[in-house]
């Protein structure tokens, strides 16, 4: 009864190691003799490798190695090559972008070269990694839906490092490559541009993130539910349903009236989570370029509510002109 | 069934355990200061409120002296501030600076003993001047500390050197300069409220007068003239400043500011105007009393680049959004009322 409520895979099939079907020619050869390791099976499928790396691959990692390298070595610079040092402040240490002086100009090494050459180097390396989704997808005769979701993570990961910046003229707007500091951007673009709160694509964002953690939940939760009907097997269910698509529709109709379908949660699924960096990277590229201040903005098109004032008249004392 | 319950609790229990440590003990208090639903609150925790209170206690004054008699100035030699006072006055406040600045070393610590009217020692110097920059506190200085006004305990608490001063930081330069730049920011700092945000907020705001604020006033601004150029950069310093003002008073943000809209005066709460003035007085206490003070100081006393020791909000609130909770010490020292006539 109770095997499918359980935090981990209960079921391990195990058939013959493979290979995977065979590869189109001027493909390369996949790497590894595949083995199995059971406890990754508890949590995903036992048999790990073979893997295919290709040109594709190769250069991607060549360049995000290299760019991975000259933060940390830039990180373990700033504490005076102390590996301590280095553990203890991992989380506040970065790779910082020019000075606002610098505009879009080429700096010094160590005023943010690095950090020019670093972004590029991420770069190249991820839409290289695009590319080999893409690629490997098409060689495997698959749709190349997968490769396209990522591309819209890539947008918004280019919108901050990348297209607003140039649109600001200023390498210095972008985000450091540093845990905290990241962070420390984050708050300051809100606090700098008026609250990215009243910023409706920065909602729109959250609305999809949020929406597809719920979706998440009900589509993994409902799957799990109805395995025991077979519902496991949504793929054939798209075109043959069974008892278990016939409940788990039934479920989802008696509870909220509606249901989705074997074939179209997917469809909600992927748009959710595509359309959440998609819409968060137009705000992001709104901001500054279009708009100087959200709440004010949001005040001029009435989404702003008017609370009653607690405190006697505040006045701004800079423009009383006041000495001390 | 047993198995169902036990193999998640066993990897959950640390997990939470972990994620807790990072929590402060509860009991948690929230003051609402503003409109409801507005967030404008303050979170305190009695506990550690009762401690910082004891840290924060004014050392009770001695009974005020008689008036009568001789001036100072016309009994004690080389007396170019309180001179006014009566001699029973003069060293009732005498006694006072050493249990507040020096009640270890004593006299000795500004004063040759052998002749009290010497300026031999450094110290003496830099006492003379520091009551010449209480008596401006009080008397220009009304917009920040009202009718409370300060004395040298505010800041001493019974230190030679008071606990909580700034010097410009040291340059970090390694690797030959070739990488690892700092950037002024991305390591923990205490100044910084142990965020990896700019750790040196004080130069700029309360030594040179850049400017802090970094919102625009129109929803687009445009560009060109008429755009606002504050950058991120920029921003991160101010937060750095606020965090700073945020520690140094034990409150958050919105002890001044309405969140949703930090630009907005007409949101705020008076305290933001209060702390205005107080970025300004720091800003002048730094500038016309602190720095020419420089080459007084040994060098000993002096900062990684030889600058001199300067004031910040912690300087003198030391945790307490009031110093010393706004106790009224300075009304027992009518002489740091106002700056003596030369």
């Amino acid at each position: 009864m109770a095997q499918y409520q359980n935090l981990f895979t209960s079921v391990q099939p195990v058939g013959p190691l493979h290979h995977g079907v065979d590869l189109p020619r001027g493909d390369e050869k996949r790497l590894g003799t595949p083995f199995l390791f059971h406890l990754l099976g508890r949590i995903g499928n036992a048999q790990i490798g073979p893997v295919y790396l290709g040109t594709l691959g190769v250069a991607s990692l060549i360049f995000g190695i290299a760019a991975f390298n000259i933060i940390g070595l830039n990180m373990l610079a700033s504490v005076d090559w102390n590996p301590i040092q280095m553990l203890r402040q991992l989380f506040w240490l970065a790779l910082e972008p020019p000075a606002p002086a610098y505009g879009l100009s080429i700096p010094p090494l160590n005023q943010g070269g690095w950090w020019l050459i670093t972004g590029s180097m991420l770069t190249v390396s991820i839409l290289l990694w695009w590319t080999r989704t893409y690629r490997r997808a098409r060689q495997l005769g698959l749709g190349t839906h997968v490769a396209w979701a990522y591309a819209a993570a890539i947008w918004l990961f280019l919108v901050c490092g990348f297209f607003r910046p140039v649109m600001m003229g200023s390498w210095s707007e972008a985000v450091p490559f540093g845990i905290f500091p990241h962070l420390d951007w984050t708050s300051a673009i809100s606090l700098r541009y008026g609250n990215l709160f009243y910023n409706p694509f920065h909602a729109l964002s959250i609305v999809f993130l949020y929406g597809s953690v719920l979706l998440f939940a009900m589509h993994g939760g409902t799957i799990l539910a109805v395995s025991r009907y077979g519902g496991e097997r949504e793929i054939e269910q798209i075109v043959d349903r069974g008892t278990a698509s016939e409940r788990a529709a039934l479920f989802w109709r008696w509870t909220m009236g509606f249901n989705a379908t074997m074939e179209s949660i997917h469809r909600w699924a992927w748009w959710f989570a595509v359309l959440c960096p998609l819409v968060g990277g137009i705000g992001i590229l709104l901001t500054g370029t279009v708009v100087d201040n959200w709440y004010l903005w949001s005040v001029k098109h009435h989404v702003v509510p008017a609370y009653p004032l607690v405190s006697p008249a505040v006045i701004d004392p800079a423009i009383l002109g006041v000495k001390p | 069934m047993k198995n169902f319950f036990k193999v998640p609790l066993l990897l959950i229990a640390p997990m939470v355990l972990g994620l807790l440590s990072g929590c402060e003990r509860p009991p948690i208090e929230t003051v609402q200061t503003g409109f409801r639903g507005t967030g404008m609150e303050q979170i305190y925790n009695p506990r550690t409120l009762l401690k910082q209170a004891a840290l924060n206690q004014a050392p009770e004054a001695a009974e005020a002296a008689s008036s009568d008699g001789p001036k100072a100035s016309e009994v004690y030699k080389n007396v170019q501030v309180l001179g006014d006072l009566s001699v029973s006055q003069f060293n009732r406040h005498m006694a006072a600076i050493t249990q507040w600045v020096s009640p270890d070393a004593g006299c000795a610590y500004c004063h040759n003993v052998q002749n009290f009217a010497d300026d031999g020692k450094y110290t003496k110097v830099v006492a003379r001047r520091m009551i010449q920059m209480t008596q401006r506190v009080n008397q220009d200085w009304k917009t920040h500390v009202a009718e409370t006004g300060v004395t040298c305990y505010t800041c001493h608490r019974g230190n030679n050197i008071p606990t909580n001063v700034w010097f410009a930081p040291k340059d970090r330069e390694y690797a030959g300069g070739a990488l690892g730049d700092l950037a002024g920011q991305n390591i923990a700092s205490t100044q910084a409220g142990l965020s990896s945000l700019p750790f040196d907020p004080f130069t700029p705001y309360l030594k040179d007068a850049a400017a802090i604020r970094v919102n625009g006033n129109e929803a687009m601004a445009g560009i060109g003239k008429s755009a606002n150029r504050a950058s991120i950069k920029q921003t991160e310093h101010t937060y750095s400043l606020m965090l700073h003002m945020s520690e140094s008073l034990g409150v958050n943000c919105t002890y001044c500011h309405n969140t949703r809209n930090f630009q907005s005066w007409e949101e705020s709460r008076p305290q933001r105007v209060t702390s205005w003035y107080g970025i300004r007085m720091a800003r002048d206490l730094n500038n016309d009393y602190m720095t020419p003070l420089t080459k007084t100081f040994p060098p000993e006393r002096l900062g990684p680049k030889g600058d001199v020791a300067k004031v910040n909000c912690t300087t003198c609130h030391q945790g307490a959004y009031k110093p010393l909770y706004g106790a009224p010490m300075a009304k027992n020292f009518p002489e740091l009322q106002a700056l003596a006539k030369p």
